[in-house]
């Protein structure tokens, strides 16, 4: 190692600079909460809806969007409860908010729920945990904030209805009440998760809906089994790869190059082996998932397939590249290590990419693990078909291809002297 | 002698034909406009001190190195092109090996990138293993066989296409004498088939025992070429060397004086006849010096190479 001076400064560097992630990623963040993404759709348009709206707008934690970004230059017309819907099911926010027609007449509960239609719809996709619950308190939050006097009103009108001063007959009917309560509170624990409300005991009735994943036994194995899949390709494919330095080293590699096999060749053949691996092991992986975790793979064949090889392509190119810039095996480890860590950590194998900054999110795009693990979550998660995959696809190709190419070039120092 | 019109048809038919071959690596020339041939069935020894040029000079030949200069042709095609890769042969000095990998399993892999396959290949491995005598240990992995039998393996290798033309870079560096007796009578049978060689090596026996013709490089220039016999003819002409073994105060500086070398424990002096020694015996007795064994010898080759190189250590 002493006298590998690039092993050697890297064992340095990697404890530092994936500190320094973690550091960025975590302690820089000013919010306990970053920012969270938020579609609503106001079909009400009454004073209540608006104000409740702005309120939410007014939450420095959320981004609200009304509408989609422009395309093209063209505005486009604001969110309905279907076209908020697709969006969720889309991936463009992880939840929506819609409030529905008639809900202006009555904007606040104290009791049971008032009528089904006008409750505030909360849509969400649950393989975002965290996003549906932040914003389903936000929305009692903002009722609290932005409309006291609807709430007082609301209230004065509850207790009239409800206990008419409270004579032996009102006591009746508010023990009759509370006993509605209780049974509806106890038939919504037992409830399923796809559809619940949020609106007995509160004072914005909510209905809470899955839009994405409703029918998925094991919501979050398809995304951990592509995030784990990942990073653990990535070293597998580096490792592969590596077995170039042991060729330069022990001779093999000058014996092989004197033979019929040029380099173009020779790293070729290495990057189908190394793809074809890669491939198994996320075959292997999944099937595991499959067994003992009922992931859903039988359905989604074509784009687990379609997904598998060309993340396995990316990563085979990507081990050719970082051990063709290494000098010895001792680098390839450390650099390795580093680089890997790095992309896994930003690109969401280690955890979701929506828990980060949104400077870090964007970042993450630079990494194959970012962009092969929304390609999974397509195919696992929202049962895209496979024409829909084409970005991910089209991403994972090009970057295999250019990390190939720029491979090939810095093997040139292996090939002639 | 053949005619004008014959020399290109000699050329494309030479294993290996090498004009004004230059390489330079940054400061230092390792080879300086070497011109070579080698004709077909000849096994040429290779010489020279380390750092002499041979290195850059085999991989120029195997096309690992893009000459500055120069031109290397191996049956009248350029070093490097599939023509030359197929007719050429490489067995380097280290044992370029998977040692993971079987005898076997090692022998298909280089089968494979030499273009075999099917029956052919087949074939070829069990040449190969009948050939380095290691058809009972095919199936051990390379990193449990002995030194001597890695040797054999590595030069397999270099061999599983049957080239015509093959480069042996010290192939026996390391191993027993019995390892190196059978190294021996491999290349013999290579030899005996018309194999043409070009064989590297430290140890001047070796090349006396193998080569028809020996080249010696130094500073990237071929400083005497010529078989063993020439040589030392060329070199010493009839001159004998006389070995003597003195003691004595002041006997290193009469070795000195007489234009002797130290050789171990005892000194060296050439003379121009073997009945010369009669001389050197007197002035040793004159100078009141103590004989305690003498020996007289022909030259060889290594007293060639010695001769021509130097004895000063080399890097």
């Amino acid at each position: 190692m002493r006298r590998d001076r690039g092993a050697l400064a890297l064992s340095f560097v990697l404890p530092i600079g994936f500190f320094s992630i973690f550091a960025v990623i975590f302690g820089g963040q000013r919010e306990s909460t970053p920012k969270l993404k938020v579609i609503v759709a106001d079909e009400d348009h009454s004073t209540a809806s608006q104000r409740l709206l702005r309120g939410l707008a007014a939450e420095g934690s959320l981004v609200v969007q009304r509408k989609p970004a422009a395309k093209k230059g063209v505005e486009q017309p604001e969110y309905t409860a279907a076209s908020a819907e697709a969006a969720v099911r889309d991936g463009a926010a992880p939840v929506a908010v819609i409030v529905p027609k008639g809900f202006g007449e009555h904007p606040i509960s104290f009791g049971p729920a008032t009528d089904e239609g006008s409750r505030v719809q909360l849509l969400k996709d649950s393989s975002d945990v965290v996003a549906p619950q932040v914003v389903a308190g936000l929305l009692q939050k903002v009722v609290m904030t932005s409309l006291p006097d609807l709430m007082a009103e609301q209230g004065s009108k509850y207790m009239d209805e409800e206990t008419g001063g409270f004579t032996p007959e009102q006591r009746k009917r508010v023990d009759a009440g509370l006993d509605r309560l209780r049974k509806r509170q106890a038939g919504e624990q037992a409830g399923t998760a796809a559809a619940s409300s949020t609106g007995s005991g509160e004072i914005l009735p909510v209905h809470v809906r899955d839009v994405v994943g409703m029918n998925k036994q094991n919501p979050m194995v398809s995304f951990y089994a592509a995030a784990i899949g990942v990073m653990f390709l990535l070293f597998t494919a580096s490792g592969t790869a590596g077995s170039l330095l042991e060729e330069a080293e022990n001779g093999t590699l000058d014996r092989v190059l004197s033979s019929q096999v040029n380099m173009t060749t020779l790293l070729a053949g290495k990057l189908t082996f190394s793809t074809l691996l890669a491939f198994s092991q996320l075959v292997l992986m999944f099937l595991w998932a499959w067994a003992v975790f009922h992931l859903d793979l039988w359905t989604h064949i074509p784009g687990f397939v379609v997904m598998g090889l060309s993340t396995a392509f990316a990563v085979g190119a990507f081990g050719m590249l970082l051990a063709s810039v290494c000098g010895t095996r001792a680098q390839l480890g450390a650099l390795s290590t580093l680089v890997i860590l790095l992309m896994s950590s930003i690109g969401g194998s280690m955890f979701p990419r929506y828990l980060m900054p949104e400077a870090i999110q964007k970042a993450g795009l630079l990494t194959l693990n970012a962009w092969a693990i929304d390609g999974f979550t397509k195919v696992f998660w929202r049962d895209e078909p496979v024409t829909h995959l084409w970005p991910q696809v089209a991403v994972l190709l090009t970057a295999g291809v250019v990390l190939f190419v720029i491979a090939r070039k810095m093997a040139r120092r292996w090939e002639y002297s | 002698m053949g005619s004008a019109q014959d020399v290109p048809k000699l050329a494309k038919t030479l294993p290996l034909q090498i004009n004004g071959l230059s390489k330079r690596f940054g400061s230092l020339t390792a080879v300086d406009g070497i011109s070579l041939a080698v004709r077909s069935g000849e096994c040429l020894g290779l010489l020279g001190p380390n750092g002499a040029g041979k290195s850059t000079l085999l991989r120029s030949i195997a096309g690992r190195v893009i000459p500055d200069s120069g031109t290397v042709r191996i049956f009248g095609t350029a070093a490097g092109s599939p023509e030359a890769r197929k007719a050429l042969g490489w067995i380097p000095q280290e044992l370029a090996l998977y040692a993971r990998l079987t005898c076997r399993e090692n022998l298909v892999a280089f089968g494979q990138y030499q273009g075999l396959k099917g029956k052919a290949l087949e074939d070829a491995v069990g040449w190969c293993l009948d050939w380095a005598a290691l058809q009972d240990r095919a199936a051990e992995p390379v990193k449990n066989l002995s030194g001597g039998m890695k040797r054999r393996l590595n030069m397999a290798a270099g061999l599983i296409h049957r080239p015509r033309l093959v480069l042996m870079d010290e192939p026996t560096t390391g191993v027993d004498p019995q390892s190196r007796n059978r190294i021996f009578e491999m290349i013999e049978a290579l030899r005996r088939e018309g194999m043409s060689i070009i064989y590297t090596t430290h140890y001047m026996e070796e090349a006396e025992r193998l080569c028809d013709r020996i080249a010696i490089v130094d500073h990237g220039h071929i400083i005497a070429e010529g078989s063993n016999e020439e040589l030392v003819q060329r070199v010493f002409e009839s001159r004998s060397e006389v070995l003597v073994h003195l003691v004595g105060n002041g006997s290193a500086a009469w070795v000195a004086q007489r234009g002797g070398q130290q050789v171990g424990e005892a000194s060296q002096f050439t003379v121009d006849h073997a009945t010369d020694v009669a001389g050197l015996l007197a002035a040793i007795d004159e100078a009141g010096l103590e004989l305690v064994d003498v020996s007289v010898r022909r030259p060889n080759l290594e007293s060639v190479f010695l001769h021509l190189t130097g004895r000063g250590l080399r890097n």
